[in-house]
């Protein structure tokens, strides 16, 4: 399978990164170039295979339904680019 | 007084222990050893206010007798780890002036146990890369040079700065970290001796993540009984990650000198790439023999689906690196770059703020999510995977206790050398080391020789799940027969 | 599917221009489960926090944190997956559902999508017309979102991640249902379950329970319709609405010769019409994928059938128990059984007494009282052992039916014990026979025409006895008093 530089703007919408046409086109080359290195998994047998979940084979631990964090607003918002009265503030969403 | 510098890890900390000096000195030198080597481009960050700090409270405990495993002993922290109140971007531009409230699980355990922090180490974007080259801060120059040259050679990647400042002696031990060889590719490229231990074995709390599910914290220190030394203090059950495992903590530091008579290495044919330069190959032979030496028994096995592992891993990583890097997003932390609308901020910003070889894996793993093509990428990748780790679980069935390989195809190249090949040439870097990611084991990386060009080169020991004792025992007796590696001093 | 298994009923089909259309409805219900805790982080799941005061590390997104699932959230799935009498996976997986949205802060919600952790399952509605089972596709849990709100700055929007990472169980029904009132009484029930169960406090105010409704129409027989999904609604009644509008909608489009377009619509109930959301405009594209930070959710046997044995007695066995123990009716049963708070004060006042009894009293005096207060039953000033005493006093003949409402208010606004109240207000019924005797003559005397009257029309004995009542002050045993106005007025 291989790409066009539609499908790539596509994608990089899909992801929310700008680029640019020249990077578009560029991009195009280098993803198709990935996704040739790629198709030879098609060479791979795989019927009958589970897919891998998890590499290690242990039960997945659960934590008590105990509240032991939170009450930090001024932590928790210590690091945002805008902020006012520990809201975080992003360009207005229009519903 | 000699240079406090040349002292291992270990020699540091019985030094300590004998008050031969104190931690602050020990730290001084090392302050002083990473001013001279700016150049090299290995921190990012220097934190020598707060390594005193600690230092002074290392020297208090050694007198009350209360020193830690690691008391005292100066350490370098990969970008990629959470320090609170410290420079944390995995060296990213869109991490602009993030400093976490938090401290990762793993440097957690290093503090606890006496430790001192020097300073953050550069590292690939988001761990991603083999050379180091894609740092918002620029390349780390690896401290190897060619046999008469002074061309600047990368350290590997991603964990480049761990290697580098390990190799020229800025720290007694780093912490980096390994999603396809990021430890195992750098220490081979420098000189010195890495593991990624058995996924689950460290916690991953606080380690900025690229691929969840590959991702492992590891030491990167001058020798193996450093390296085992750091392990132990790093590695620990934690409840914030639940893919860490409850198992004891060995003392993998007794593992060191034991005999490997009775041990069985395969060596996989598989790993006999075409076009492989006789060094490497050489190299390999030469481990081979001195395990055979030492009383181990080799054999050849087969890895069927070796070739599959780098192909299947340029799937996996990118999908969840491209789900684990949404989060930078303008919002919460680090850099946003205004737009007209909410859309628009979230593109300008990943566009400024991620670099080309973030983006590329970010639209790969886009794309192989994206609807339609989940089953033929994503889906498939991941039954190949339950392939490459039975591959491994077979030969293991069958009594090998550890597989033998070159660490990588080559030594380390020029900075500049590869920016203009196609990505998949630089991808190709890992193909030794990115199997064991795939399978979750452990993986060790010792020095066993130079290259022609006298660079160094290494080789990769490969384990059981959670049987890193083995691959210390495995190194050691290499290292043993090889000696260590360092690089003139030419900074 | 099972598109076909329910038969059209004629009085449900909305008439149109070109005839009778069928409504084909199925619901996603988000209730948010009870806990102390979020489904993946130690922050409080309370509602009604200052701005990100309950908001952890982990739910805020910050580098390197990690999900770690709460067991209790998972117990409250599993519980309400048996009181759906649904299928519980012992094997399921956590997935990301990828998006990009400020109140999202990781970039991607953890849900379940391929492998949820409760399979197909039922609920039972009451209907007019009997008992109409809708089936249940799944219950699996995810996430749930932060606040943005808009209104407070011209050009910004206000980020609040309080809810960001609270649990959701969310259940979606087969398209089963086929009429609002359907749709009202598969809410009510499933709420009554959830509550029952206490696996969601089922406030729909607050934001507890939200349904997107999806709706279609067809011409009986035909093959569906295409649906258009109305998001987000949180009452019973606007769900109603909406369901009406948006059915009508259809039709009407329909019927013009044009076709509908599959879309997100929301309802506005201010104006009561569902709108397109057109600023969805772009096409999703989730890119679901298993959760690497997470295992998938592996369940003990055993585990679920601890949970199992300790459920509480579910709605609809509690109602039948009541029809067979009480010996009421299923409609008295099931109102009693809506809330078990209610169901447990009958109980508590019904055992030794008469079930039916006790069963109006509540309906009819209890229940009338409350919903004049806006109150619920666990905020009732009557005990049970107070409304017990009242049902007693009027059983054994001490006070009339009519002294029982007055009393019942005094002890509604007062409290006390109502059978030391009948003493000290003197409430007791009258049924000396000299007394009552007295005072039918007294009326009689006094009202000589209309005691005339009466010899021909019996009817106006009627009025008689008002006249006695009052002038006993309601006392008077009202059998006693008729029995001696018919016999002093010589009616047979």
């Amino acid at each position: 399978m291989s790409v066009d530089t539609a499908t790539v703007r596509r994608v990089a919408r899909l992801a929310r990164i700008k680029v640019t046409d020249d990077e578009a086109e560029r991009m195009t080359n280098e993803l198709n170039s990935i996704l040739g290195f790629v198709e030879q998994l098609d060479e791979v047998d795989i019927s009958g295979v589970e897919p891998m979940t998890s590499v290690v084979s242990v039960k997945m631990r659960r934590r008590q339904d105990v509240v032991t964090d939170g009450e930090d607003a001024e932590g928790v918002t210590a690091n945002a680019p805008v902020s006012e009265d520990n809201f975080f503030l992003v360009p207005k969403v229009v519903e | 007084m000699t240079d406090l510098t040349s002292l291992t890890l270990a020699e540091a900390r019985d030094a300590l222990k004998a008050k031969s000096f104190t931690a602050v000195e020990l730290t001084d030198a090392y302050l002083a050893a990473m001013e001279k080597a700016r150049v090299l481009n290995a921190y990012v960050t220097e934190t020598p206010d707060k390594a005193r700090d600690m230092a002074r409270a290392s020297d208090a405990r050694i007198a009350a007798g209360k020193a830690g495993a690691l008391e005292g002993l100066p350490l370098g922290i990969k970008d990629l780890y959470a320090t609170k109140g410290v420079h944390t971007q995995a060296c990213s531009h869109i991490l602009d002036g993030f400093e976490p409230t938090y401290e990762s699980t793993v440097s957690a355990n290093l503090w606890a146990d006496g430790a001192v922090m020097l300073g953050k180490l550069n590292m690939d974007e988001f761990a991603m890369g083999s050379s180091n080259e894609t740092s918002h801060y620029g390349s780390v120059v690896n401290p190897w040079r060619r046999n008469g040259s002074d061309v600047n050679l990368v350290p590997g990647g991603s964990s480049g700065g761990s290697a580098a400042a390990v190799a020229a002696r800025l720290c007694l031990g780093a912490t980096a970290t390994d999603t396809g060889g990021s430890i195992r590719q750098p220490a081979a490229f420098t000189g010195t001796t890495g593991i990624k231990p058995t996924y689950g074995r460290c916690s991953r709390w606080g380690l900025v993540a690229f691929a969840s599910s590959l991702d492992q914290a590891g030491p990167i220190a001058r020798d193996v009984r450093d390296t085992a030394i750091l392990l132990k203090s790093m590695a620990s059950v934690d409840p914030k990650d639940t893919t860490s495992v409850d198992l004891p903590v060995p003392d993998y530091e007794a593992a060191i000198g034991k005999s490997v008579k009775g041990f069985k290495i395969g060596i996989p044919k598989e790993y006999r790439l075409d076009g492989m330069p006789a060094e490497i190959d050489a190299l390999w032979q030469k481990g081979i023999d001195i395990l055979r030496e030492a009383g181990a028994e080799i054999v050849d096995i087969s890895l069927p689906h070796t070739k599959y592992a780098l192909p299947a891993y340029y799937i996996v990583a990118p999908a969840e690196a491209s789900s684990n890097l949404a989060r930078y997003d303008g919002v919460r932390y680090g850099l946003r770059v205004p737009g007209s609308d909410i859309i628009d901020m979230y593109e300008n910003t990943r566009a400024a703020g991620f670099g080309a070889e973030v983006k590329r894996r970010i639209l790969i793993g886009t794309y192989v999510l994206s609807a339609g093509y989940y089953d033929a990428y994503y889906l498939r990748a991941q039954k190949v995977r339950t392939l490459i780790k039975r591959d491994f679980e077979t030969v293991y069935a069958a009594g090998v206790d550890a597989i033998l390989t070159p660490a990588t195809p080559s030594a380390a190249f020029g900075i500049g050398e590869k920016a203009d090949a196609d990505p998949v040439e630089m991808y190709l870097n890992d193909v030794f080391t990115v199997t064991v990611n795939m399978a979750g084991l452990p993986g060790l990386a010792v020095p066993a020789g130079l290259s022609a060009e006298g660079l160094p080169l290494g080789l990769q020991l490969i384990g059981r799940p959670f049987d890193e004792e083995t691959l210390f025992t495995l190194g050691s007796t290499i290292e043993k027969a090889v000696g260590t590696f360092t690089p003139k001093q030419w900074w | 599917m099972n598109m076909a298994v329910r038969t059209p009923d004629p009085k449900k089909l909305i008439k149109g221009a070109t005839g009778d259309w069928e409504i084909i409805i199925g619901l996603e219900v988000h209730a948010q489960v009870s806990s102390n805790a979020k489904l993946f982080s130690g922050a409080s799941a309370v509602f009604g926090a200052e701005p990100n005061m309950h908001v952890s590390l982990v739910d805020a997104a910050m580098p390197g944190m990690l999900p770690v699932i709460n067991e209790e959230c998972v117990a409250q799935a599993i519980r309400t997956g048996l009181g759906l009498k649904a299928e519980i996976n012992l094997y399921s997986v956590f997935d990301r559902k990828n998006y990009f949205y400020p109140d999202l802060p990781q970039g991607y919600q953890i849900s379940q999508y391929k492998q949820p952790i409760v399979g197909e399952g039922k609920v039972l509605l009451d209907m007019p017309e009997g008992v109409v089972e809708i089936g249940i596709e799944r219950l699996h849990l995810e996430q749930d979102a932060g606040k943005s709100i808009h209104d407070q700055h011209p050009t910004m929007s206000f980020v609040d991640l309080n809810r960001s990472g609270v649990a959701l169980m969310e259940i979606v029904s087969k398209p089963d249902l086929r009429s609002s009132e359907e749709v009202k009484a598969y809410l009510a029930k499933l709420r009554t379950i959830l509550r029952y169960l206490g696996t969601c406090d089922g406030n729909m105010e607050e934001g507890s329970m939200r349904a997107d409704i999806n709706v279609s129409v067809r011409k009986p027989g035909d093959p569906l319709g295409t649906r258009c999904e109305i998001k987000n609604v949180n009452s019973m009644r606007f769900a109603a609405q909406a369901v009406e509008f948006e059915a009508r909608r259809q039709i009407g489009i329909i019927e013009d010769g044009g076709k509908i377009d599959q879309e997100t619509r929301l309802y506005d109930p201010g104006k009561g019409e569902t709108r397109s959301m057109r600023s969805k405009e772009e096409a999703h594209d989730y890119r679901y994928f298993p959760d690497p930070d997470l295992l998938p959710l592996e369940l003990d046997p055993a585990w679920v059938e601890g949970l199992k044995a300790n459920l509480p007695e579910l709605p609809d066995e509690k109602k039948a128990r009541f029809v067979a123990d009480y010996g009421i009716t299923p409609y008295d049963a099931m109102v009693l059984t809506l809330e078990r708070a209610s169901a447990d004060y009958y109980e508590l006042v019904a055992k030794k007494r008469d079930g039916k009894a006790v069963a109006n009293f509540m309906i009819n005096e209890l229940f009338g009282r409350l919903n004049k207060d806006g109150k619920g039953i666990e905020a009732s000033p009557v005990t049970p052992d107070q409304l017990g005493a009242i049902v007693d006093l009027i059983g054994d003949g001490t006070i009339s039916g009519k002294i029982a409402k007055d009393l019942f208010e005094i002890v509604y606004t007062e409290g006390g014990d109502p059978k030391k109240l009948v003493e000290e207000r003197g409430l007791k019924q009258v049924t000396d026979t000299g007394a009552i005797e007295k005072a039918v003559d007294e009326v009689i005397a006094a009202n000589p025409d209309k005691a005339e009257q009466a010899k021909a029309k019996p009817t106006l004995s009627g009025w008689f006895v008002g006249q006695v009542m009052k002038a006993t002050g309601g006392k008077a045993n009202p059998q006693a008093v008729n029995d001696l106005v018919k016999a002093k007025l010589g009616i047979e």
